[in-house]
């Protein structure tokens, strides 16, 4: 018997595929169903959705995006979405006022078996830049959970589907390349670590026509 | 015969080609490929079965007449639209003029198209949008590499939704002793500069020897051009009871088609080229992009319905 939820969260798979036209390139790896960090650049709110749409349906009903709760929490249909339909782990990005470790949010989420999807950028990139310098996030969350598989994923083209401060996407063609997935060594040292994630992550970039 | 049977053993005709077509395929996959991946026999394959699901879809369309033929092409150019701005370079200061394109341009033509205001959408594109996008890429205020996507923009209006909206266009036309029947040139359109496709690219296949443009679209051959044109020309005399023409009238229709169609795919191929990419998208398996099967359609269909208009209409 389907649930509101799930009609919500097929409705919203079927809406952004049909907006971008998405397509997911599984050219480093092949869908499988272990436990995995799927790393994207992050250029609009949809991106989530993205990646999210794009999985096959037994991942993606493993696989959490994480999401600043400053954003995700305003408003009631905001919150429904973040919390039923793409189960976000939420996590307040205010290191003032946060009484959880976001880092050992996301690891107690791998360690129920889940995936997640993160923008180890830490924000929306709305620069000129390809893909801002990473946060130290992801080298945390490696080193609490040294096992899982950090996946890297492209996003091309959702920065033009939704510029930012717009409110009706364009219906442009969204592509999303999944490259090889990465483990931290041990001893690796965190810039070590941060840049080979970030390269993996850039050379997944189709070739500037 | 009426109207309608004559549609009905047209699309009948198209079934057993296909048909055929199948039998061939399969053939080849199981007699030559002995069942294994065959890169030629694989690729042929799909292309036949994207051929049923695309005469199934055409045919839905005519069930609904006028309406369902105009909504058709209009999601036909959409994305058309779609694939050719995903590969055009933009700016975020293109968002009004995208925004324009996909969401009023796009729909007003075919509007236009549809209340048959010949007056307007034969210009609609060409005059008042083709002013209308500098003006909104100029409110935008960036400058950088202005008129390159401005033309973009402009070319992509032009070749996706007003180019191809004149496929449709063909049923406003008012032709002596034709009336009831537009949908049939729509077909005659369709079925002649589509087969001229397929037989340039068997003819190419069998015989092809000498490269015609290499630069450009490497797979095109001189023999697959001769051999392709003429006998699609051939067929579409062969089917001028379907049309107001007479057999010479309708070899002469076919002909232009069948040039216009041809440059066409060499136009699109070299801006694919110049994008360096092979196809323009993946929406129909084995072709590529909607663009990779309209390529011919989009040069041929202003020309045939112009043609027709000057010497046919009232």
């Amino acid at each position: 018997m389907p649930t509101l939820d799930s009609l919500s969260a097929y409705a919203l798979c079927l809406f952004t595929k049909a907006l971008t036209g998405a397509r997911m390139l599984w050219i480093g790896c092949a869908p499988a169903a272990t436990t995995r960090v799927y790393f994207a650049n992050h250029n609009s709110h949809g991106d989530f959705a993205l990646i999210w749409a794009c999985l096959p349906e037994d991942l993606r009903e493993r696989t959490r995006p994480v999401a600043g709760a400053d954003y995700w929490l305003k408003g009631k249909l905001r919150t429904y979405v973040a919390q039923r339909v793409i189960r976000a782990v939420l996590i307040d990005r205010n290191a003032q006022t946060r009484k959880e470790d976001p880092i050992q949010q996301m690891a107690d989420v791998i360690e129920q078996g889940d995936s997640l999807i993160v923008f180890p950028e830490g924000t929306r990139n709305t620069t000129e830049e390809t893909l801002l310098p990473f946060k130290s996030g992801i080298y945390r969350l490696a080193t609490a959970r040294p096992e899982v598989e950090f996946v890297p994923v492209w996003i091309e083209n959702a920065r033009r589907v939704m510029p930012k401060g717009k409110l009706l996407p364009l219906p442009l063609l969204c592509t999303l390349t999944v490259g090889a997935p990465l483990t931290i060594a041990s001893g690796e040292e965190r810039d070590a670590f941060v840049a080979r994630t970030r390269e993996a992550l850039l050379a997944l970039r189709p070739p500037e026509a | 015969m009426t109207p309608i049977q004559v549609t009905y053993s047209l699309f009948v005709g198209v079934g057993a080609v296909l048909v055929v077509a199948s039998l061939v395929g399969w053939t080849l996959k199981t007699a030559m490929a002995k069942g294994q991946p065959h890169a030629t026999i694989d690729n042929l394959n799909a292309r036949i079965k994207a051929w049923w699901v695309m005469v199934l879809v055409i045919s839905l369309a005519f069930v609904f007449g006028k309406p369902g033929v105009i909504l058709l092409f209009a999601f036909i150019s959409f994305f058309a639209l779609r694939e050719f701005l995903t590969l055009t370079y933009t700016r975020s200061a293109d968002y009004l003029a995208l925004a324009a394109a996909f969401f009023f341009v796009l729909p007003m033509q075919y509007l236009l198209v549809y209340v048959g205001w010949y007056g307007l959408y034969s210009i609609f594109i060409p005059v008042y949008v083709f002013l209308l996008m500098p003006i909104l890429e100029v409110v935008a205020g960036d400058t950088k590499r202005f008129l390159e996507r401005m033309s973009k923009i402009q070319w992509g209006l032009m070749v996706c939704v007003y180019c191809i909206s004149h496929v449709p266009a063909l049923l406003a036309l008012d032709i002596r002793g034709y009336e009831d029947r537009d949908l049939l040139l729509i077909a005659f359109l369709v079925i002649v500069v589509q087969s001229s496709d397929v037989l340039q690219y068997v003819w190419g296949k069998l015989f092809g020897k000498t490269k015609l443009a290499p630069e450009v679209s490497p797979s095109k051959t001189v023999e697959g051009l001769i051999g392709g044109v003429l006998s699609a020309t051939a067929l579409g005399a062969a089917l001028w009871w379907i049309t107001p023409f007479n057999p010479w009238q309708a070899a002469l229709m076919a002909f232009a088609i069948n040039v216009m169609g041809f440059f066409g795919g060499l136009v699109m191929s070299a801006i694919k080229r110049d994008r360096g990419v092979k196809d323009w998208g993946t929406l129909i398996e084995g072709h590529g992009g909607m663009l990779d099967r309209l390529d011919s359609v989009v040069f041929a269909a202003p020309i045939f319905f112009h043609l027709t208009r000057y010497w046919w209409a009232l």
